[in-house]
């Protein structure tokens, strides 16, 4: 028995507090520092910014231990980052310092340094969103940013977007299934699976279409449009510290950035 | 007070011809109503008209009027309507807002939205769970239950907004056998214990003998039929009009047209 004058409070299995280094920082918290590494490395330009901020992010992934969870995300990179090297290494314009010749194709000093540049922007971004994505669970995040007032409908788009991938490569499976089923080849060959994916795109998005109507009806008799900020299941963690933390990081990006455009960190390697 | 359509024509927008012609219906607290009929016959658009979401969600044009305890649906904003008037659509899956962890999260959406304080948003979700009997899923992820549990997750979801009423659209037809019982007793303890007028939209007319009190055959779009659940259920032109009769009113017809007399089959009629 509970007793009446008793606070109610949702079952600990909802929004638990996440601890542990980095982890346990405010969702909000992490996700600033992951928008301002992912600007920074991309804004600051030559080695310094890319590499200072691959520094801070491997010093996270220690303190956090995310170990060999990082590696799906720089495979990720791979498709991306070897067109970059290549295309900037064989084509960058305007480039004559030749490293050799091969055949028809020079590839060149200036477009190797670029390329590499690029490739550890681009590596630097994959994990400023791995290590993001490792240490919050979406609707941690998601809960954080309602707290804070961020519209339904904002927080709405985020948290179903992650959850509904999943549902919608089911049912792709489910639709590519009934196509084999009635004869249509979407194995062998990669001309054969580029057919195959047409009929597939269809009843896939139509389906998704239907389900959204469905659902919009459903979330109105929800009360989804209502008005006010919607209830907080749980407070996450925040104080002067981390307050401080995000505006020194937001700022300190902000600054990079102008600098960085005003042509003021030209000095930097 | 009652949910109440009076004369209501509804026509879809884009589309020439009503789906729904002249309905006059009355559902109090407490009481429930049973619709059958083919399909397309106009079920799922008497659903979302008498749940206020038609016009005021999907559009459209309404003759006559709706009213919910008073309350004109044209014109009413959707969260008032939401707390008036609750909605279960055939499909489980697409009434879940995909938003939450876990069971107990999905079935606080509602009252959440309503920007309720935490005690009451607790205090609601938990008397939801427990009415349908299905505390167990609390912690569960609404993403991986069977047929049955996610329809009764979303029944707890709509309950939770504590509605007056209860429109239910074919709440079993996508679940196999064991589903649909698990819902169906659901249904029968709801409406014997909650208070709430429900509206049940059902091919299953078992199910429907056995819950509702009062029922109404819709035919293209108008009801062709009203009355005791049980006069309507036993109707011959039950066929006619695209709705399989009980099982009860079958096995009496077979046994009619076998040759079975009378003082036999009062007994089979009895039977449950």
């Amino acid at each position: 028995m509970q007793p009446s004058d008793a606070r109610r409070t949702p079952p600990d299995f909802v929004q638990p507090i996440p601890t542990g280094p980095y982890r346990g920082l405010n969702p909000t918290t992490k996700l600033v520092i992951a928008v301002a590494e992912a600007l920074v490395a991309f804004t600051v330009r030559g080695w310094t910014g890319p590499l200072a901020v691959l520094l801070v992010l491997a010093t996270t992934a220690v303190a956090a231990r995310l170990g060999r969870r990082l590696v799906p995300f720089v495979i990720a990179t791979v498709p991306l980052t070897a067109s970059i090297l290549l295309v900037n290494t064989f084509l960058f314009p305007g480039a004559t310092d030749v490293i050799l010749r091969i055949g028809p194709f020079t590839p060149t000093w200036s477009g190797l340094e670029a390329a590499l540049q690029a490739t550890l922007r681009v590596m630097a971004f994959a994990m400023s969103v791995a290590v993001l994505v490792l240490t919050t669970r979406p609707d941690e995040l998601v809960a954080d940013l309602e707290r804070r007032g961020a519209p339904r409908g904002v927080t709405f788009v985020i948290g179903a977007t992650v959850r509904t991938i999943p549902r919608v490569v089911q049912r792709a499976g489910e639709i590519t299934d009934a196509q084999r089923a009635r004869g249509l080849d979407t194995q062998g060959r990669l001309w054969r699976r580029v057919r195959g994916v047409l009929p597939l795109a269809a009843p896939l998005i139509f389906g998704s279409l239907n389900e959204v109507e469905e659902l919009t009806m459903a979330l109105e008799a929800r009360a989804f449009s209502a008005a006010g900020r919607r209830t907080t299941l749980r407070v996450f963690p925040d104080g002067t510290g981390q307050r401080q933390l995000r505006w020194a990081a937001a700022l300190l990006t902000a600054a990079l950035i102008v600098l960085s455009i005003a042509g003021r960190l030209a000095f930097l390697p | 007070m009652s949910l109440i359509l009076r004369d209501a024509t509804y026509r879809y927008a884009g589309v020439g011809h009503p789906a729904l012609t002249d309905i006059s219906l009355e559902i109090v607290p407490g009481s429930v109503l049973a619709v059958v009929g083919a399909n397309e016959a106009g079920k799922s658009t008497l659903c979302l008209l008498a749940a206020g979401l038609a016009p005021t969600t999907i559009g459209g044009e309404l003759r006559g009027t709706v009213e919910i305890d008073g309350l004109a649906t044209i014109g009413a904003r959707p969260p008032e309507l939401a707390q008036r008037c609750g909605i279960l659509f055939q499909n489980a899956e697409t009434q879940l807002s995909g938003t939450a962890a876990t069971v107990w999260e999905e079935v606080a959406f509602g009252p959440r939205n309503l920007s309720l304080p935490l005690d009451e948003v607790v205090e609601r979700t938990e008397a939801a769970l427990s009415a349908l009997g299905v505390e167990e899923l609390a912690p569960r992820d609404p993403g991986r239950l069977s047929g049955g549990q996610a329809q009764l997750v979303a029944l707890a979801a709509v309950l939770a907004m504590r509605p007056a009423y209860l429109v239910l659209d074919e709440p079993t037809s996508q679940l196999d056998p064991q589903g649909t019982q698990l819902v169906g007793s659901a249904l029968q303890r709801l409406a014997q214990e909650s208070g709430a007028g429900l509206l049940v939209v059902e091919h299953k007319t078992d199910l429907l003998a056995s819950i509702a009190e009062e029922c109404v055959v819709l035919a293209d779009g108008k009801i062709v039929a009203r009355g005791s659940a049980g006069d309507v259920l036993a109707d011959p032109r039950l066929d006619e009009w695209g709705v399989e009769p009980p099982s009860t009113a079958r096995i009496e017809r077979a046994a009619r047209s076998a040759g079975v007399q009378e003082p036999m089959l009062s007994a089979l009629a009895t039977r449950p």
